[in-house]
This record gives C-alpha cells, sequence and structure tokens, in this order.
C-alpha cells in the first residue's frame, strides 16, 4: 500500500504542483491517476520513486516511510515507465529493458528469458527486436518496450505515467487488455496515469480524479459514474457516459449475455438474467471480487463480474445490437 | 622545387629531429589537456553554477595571442620545453573542456532520468549512459585541440623548445624560402593527419544506435 499523508510539493519557481493531497493506493490494485495536464500527476508518481521530494508532508510505502528507505534500492524495487519514454539510444533492446535485472545482478539465462518473455507479451517478438537499437523502433514500440523495462526486475510496484498515450486505438485496447489480464495473475500494485477516461475505466481498480494539484474523488469506476463527487469530476467522465449508464442500469441482464464468459472456476453468486443492470450492480457490491453466475431456470449462461457489467453499461447502442 | 629537394636532403638530419620533437611537444600537451579538461568538464556539468566560471577563465587564455601567451611565460618559467608544454596545454583545454561540458549536458533528460527512475546511481549514469553518449562531443575537442596544439607548438622554437618552428625561423633569418617551407609542410601534413586519424576515432566511437 502505498500513501500519501498532506504532501505538497513547491518548486523552486514558486508553482505548487500538490496541494496538501492525503491518499491510499491499495497494495495489489490498479490505481489510475487522472486529471487535466498539468494537474500534478507526473510529481505525484515521481514522489513515489522519490524522483521528486514533498516540500511537506509523508509517504508511506507499506506503512514504512520512505524517507528511511535508500533511494537507489527502493528505485530498483519500483517498475517506472516513465512519460517520455527515455529508452537509452545507445544500448540495444535487449540491453534496455534487461537494464535493472542487470542492476539486481540476476544471472544471464533468467534475465534474457524474462526479457523474451515480457517482449512477447507486449507484442514484440523478440527475435526480431532484441538487436534492434530504440531509434530503429516506432514510438509505440518504444512505448512498449519502455513498459517492459518496467516490469524486468519483477517490481512489486509499478508506475506507469501514460504507457500507452503513443499507440493507436487498437494496439491501445489490446495492451490494456493485456494489462487487465497479467493484474488478474500477477498483482502488483499499479500507478498508472492517464488522460484518457475510457481508459481509466476500463483498467482501473480505484480512480484518482485530480484537478490543480488536488484531489477531487478517489472511487471504484463504478463510484465514480454512479457518484460524481461534483462538476468538475462529472464534467471529466462526460455527462454522456453518465446517462448512458444510468439509462443502461434498466437493461435485462439477457441482453448482454454475448459479453459474459461462460466458463469461470472462482466464487460466484447467482441471479436470473430477467434481473436489471442495477440490481446486478447492487448484488456485488456486497462481494466485488465475485462473479455474477447469469441463470436461465436452473441452467447458467454466463458470468459477469463488475467490469463486465460496467462495460455492458457503457456499450453504445449498436454494439449492442450485434 | 629542386632548391626545396636538396634542403630536405642536406638537412634531413636536423629536420627530422624537429619534426619528433614537434610530435612529441603536441602529443604531450594534448594528452595532459585531456587529463585535466576532461574530468574538469565531468564535474562541471554535475555541478552546473560552475561551469560558467571555468570555461570563462579557459576561454580568456584562448584569447591572448600564442605568441604573447609564450612571451608572458619566459620571465616565470624561463626557457625549455616546459614552457612550452604549460602554453600548449593552455591552448589544448578549452576544445576539451567546453566539448566535455556539452556533450553530456546536451543528453537527453528523459534518458537521465530513466536511468536515475530505475534505481541507476550517479557514477552508473555517468559510465553507462552521459560517457557514451558524448564520447562522440568529447572525441570532437580532442582533435580540435590537437590541431591547434600542432601549429601554436611552432613557436616553441621562442622558448628554446624546438620543433619545426626551428626549421622555419631559421629559414626567415637566412631568407631561406626552401628551409621555411621544409619546416611549414611538414607542420601542415602533421596537423592533417592527426585530423584525419581523429576523425576515424570520432566516427568509431559514436555508438551505433545513434547512427541511423
Ligand atoms: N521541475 C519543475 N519546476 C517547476 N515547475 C514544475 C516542474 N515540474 C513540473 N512543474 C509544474 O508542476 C505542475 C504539475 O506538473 P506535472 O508534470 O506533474 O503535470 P501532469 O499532470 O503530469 O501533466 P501532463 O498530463 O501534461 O503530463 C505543472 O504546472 C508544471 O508546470
Ligand atoms: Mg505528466
Amino acid at each position: 500500500m502505498i500513501r500519501f499523508e498532506n504532501v505538497t510539493k513547491r518548486f523552486p519557481d514558486g508553482t505548487e504542483a500538490l496541494k496538501d493531497v492525503s491518499l491510499v493506493m491499495p497494495a495489489h490494485q490498479l490505481t489510475v491517476i487522472i486529471g487535466p495536464s498539468g494537474c500534478g500527476k507526473t510529481t505525484l508518481m515521481k514522489m513515489i520513486n522519490k524522483l521528486e521530494k514533498p516540500s511537506n508532508g509523508k509517504i508511506y510505502i507499506d506503512e514504512q516511510p520512505i524517507t528511511d528507505l535508500d533511494e537507489v534500492q527502493l528505485r530498483r524495487s519500483i517498475g517506472y515507465v516513465i512519460q517520455r519514454i527515455g529508452l537509452f539510444p545507445h544500448m540495444t533492446i535487449a540491453d534496455n529493458a534487461s537494464l535493472v535485472p542487470k542492476l539486481l545482478g540476476w544471472p544471464k539465462e533468467k534475465k534474457d528469458a524474462r526479457i523474451r518473455e515480457l517482449l512477447e507479451l507486449t507484442g514484440l517478438s523478440p527475435d526480431t527486436y532484441m538487436e534492434r537499437y530504440p531509434l530503429e523502433l516506432s514510438g509505440g514500440q518504444q512505448q512498449r518496450v519502455g513498459v517492459v523495462r518496467a516490469l524486468a526486475g519483477d517490481p512489486n510496484i509499478v508506475l506507469m505515467d501514460e504507457p500507452f498515450s503513443a499507440l493507436d486505438p487498437i494496439s491501445r485496447e489490446q495492451l490494456q487488455d493485456e494489462l487487465r489480464n497479467l493484474q488478474q495473475t500477477i498483482h502488483k500494485t499499479i500507478v498508472f496515469v492517464t488522460h484518457d477516461m475510457d481508459e481509466a475505466l476500463k483498467i482501473a481498480d480505484t480512480i484518482i480524479v485530480m484537478k490543480e494539484g488536488q484531489v477531487e474523488q478517489v472511487g471504484t469506476p463504478q463510484q465514480l459514474i454512479d457518484e460524481p463527487a461534483n462538476e468538475f469530476v462529472r464534467n471529466f467522465i462526460g455527462i454522456e457516459r453518465i446517462r448512458q449508464k444510468r439509462a443502461f442500469g434498466d437493461k435485462k441482464l439477457k441482453e448482454f449475455i454475448h459479453l459474459f464468459d461462460t466458463e469461470w472456476q472462482g466464487e460466484a453468486q447467482t441471479i436470473p438474467a430477467d434481473s436489471t443492470i442495477n440490481e446486478a450492480f447492487h448484488q456485488l457490491e456486497k462481494n466485488p471480487s465475485h462473479r455474477l453466475a447469469v441463470t436461465a431456470g436452473d441452467r447458467v449462461i454466463g458470468y459477469a463480474s463488475g467490469r463486465d457489467l460496467l462495460k455492458a453499461a457503457l456499450l453504445k447502442e449498436e454494439e449492442v445490437a450485434q | 622545387m629542386n632548391n626545396f629537394f636538396h634542403t630536405l636532403m642536406t638537412r634531413q638530419d636536423m629536420i627530422q629531429s624537429a619534426f619528433l620533437e614537434h610530435i612529441y611537444l603536441s602529443f604531450v600537451a594534448v594528452a595532459i589537456g585531456i587529463a585535466i579538461a576532461l574530468p574538469t568538464g565531468i564535474i562541471i556539468a554535475r555541478y552546473r553554477r560552475y561551469a560558467e566560471p571555468v570555461i570563462g577563465v579557459t576561454a580568456v587564455f584562448q584569447t591572448i595571442p600564442s605568441l604573447a601567451l609564450f612571451g608572458f611565460l619566459v620571465p616565470i618559467l624561463g626557457i625549455g620545453s616546459n614552457t612550452a608544454l604549460i602554453a600548449l596545454i593552455i591552448y589544448a583545454l578549452l576544445p576539451i573542456l567546453r566539448n566535455t561540458y556539452t556533450g553530456i549536458t546536451g543528453v537527453d533528460s528523459s534518458t537521465i532520468e530513466a536511468g536515475r527512475g530505475m534505481g541507476m546511481t550517479r557514477t552508473q549514469i555517468l559510465r553507462q549512459i552521459e560517457l557514451p553518449l558524448a564520447l562522440p562531443f568529447i572525441m570532437a575537442g580532442i582533435r580540435t585541440a590537437t590541431v591547434l596544439t600542432v601549429g601554436i607548438a611552432t613557436l616553441a622554437t621562442f622558448v628554446g623548445a624546438g620543433g619545426l618552428g626551428d626549421i622555419i625561423y631559421r629559414g626567415l633569418q637566412s631568407y631561406n624560402n626552401a628551409l621555411v617551407l621544409a619546416g611549414a609542410l611538414p607542420v601542415a601534413l602533421l596537423a592533417i593527419g592527426f585530423d584525419m586519424v581523429l576523425k576515424w576515432i570520432e566516427k568509431r566511437t559514436t555508438p551505433k544506435g545513434l547512427k541511423i
């Protein structure tokens, strides 16, 4: 868990990038920080690995003040995807990606295997790309390497500053899905900065909405849509999305059955397919980690997670019709 | 022309030893110049507020006409090759210092930040990121310093340090144009030779990833 306690950041020129921020980023969850340009997202993130130091206030990782931790050791244990990518132009992709494992002194085989696995996962064929140099890659490919580099040392905490911003919509969606799937198995504490509300709603466990160095609201994607704290958050999420979700709330689960998995091994509670989306949300609230086993008669016709429901609620009409 | 070859033949020994002296002076001056300017450049790139004054001082030295600098040094250090070396080193400093500094400070800040964020120490960042990326600049500085030094070393003769300047001076005194040429031509060849070799090294030191 990462905790900010009354953190203020004032730059030497007087800019107040963060104003008395207190917040918690839960362990093993994906927390998205979202807000307009210049609101302090990057600054907030850089404080976690001590690239910036608070002017006031304290930051804790697992209840240990980070001022007690050695900054070099701390940074090696935290993956970091920087906003401006920042690959080392004189090193091959393999060398770039294996920097942290090298700093940690991993044996070569372990290092290579890890890099190959991660490159594969992000859609870069290792045999094609490992020996290339960053300038021989497109912006989007470089960004993927940035993600690989951050994950290479198998860190518990991963900071990602707009990691998918240079990608086309299709690869972007694909990597969002990958990240989500990956997170199901690795359960890292991920802090993810974005400008894009669709991205936030899709991948986040928790969303932190920021404005001018202050936190406007913290909540799950559902909570943000259901109860935006103020006008700013409402506008940022988009009135359209909120209205859409409310309207869809009264639709029946069975209309969306094609969006749900048909197989699921984990815990589930049953709900009839005639229930509305809103009822389903309500039932899930008690046990957010469970899925709903949607039943028709005594047969289970699909398993829905909270995320699936939200997706259903936010889908456009034409996509539902398919 | 015949006259020139005749001079070369008859004064062969003298020209040869002057040539070797000249190489010795230039080489030692540049080597010591690197030993001073390279670390200084690295230090002022880290503590930037000292950069301007330090570069300023070396730049002022550079503006002193070379003959005048040799003249200043004689009353202090006497004559001899040490005096010549010190004057030459002073001239070699600026190009190496300035290029080391601009080479290191020119490295993209996002690259450095990534290195810091990954948990590299300052020394690791210097060795593995800043110096490799600055190397072509540093080599260019060394090349400039070398060519400059080879030229200025012709003045070493005025402080009794020998070199090809001896030949040129002797030729001038005796109105012997062939002898002047026999001194000046090797200087030019030496400068061009060093320039070519160092240019080649400069190309070789450019990191592969940057040649794309
Ligand atoms: N080193 C610095 N010195 C002075 N001001 C700074 C510095 N770094 C950032 N700022 C200022 O702090 C504020 C927050 O910057 P930050 O980079 O955290 O914004 P951001 O939310 O990440 O924006 P973006 O979405 O555009 O990346 C901005 O007003 C910025 O100009
Ligand atoms: Mg930013």
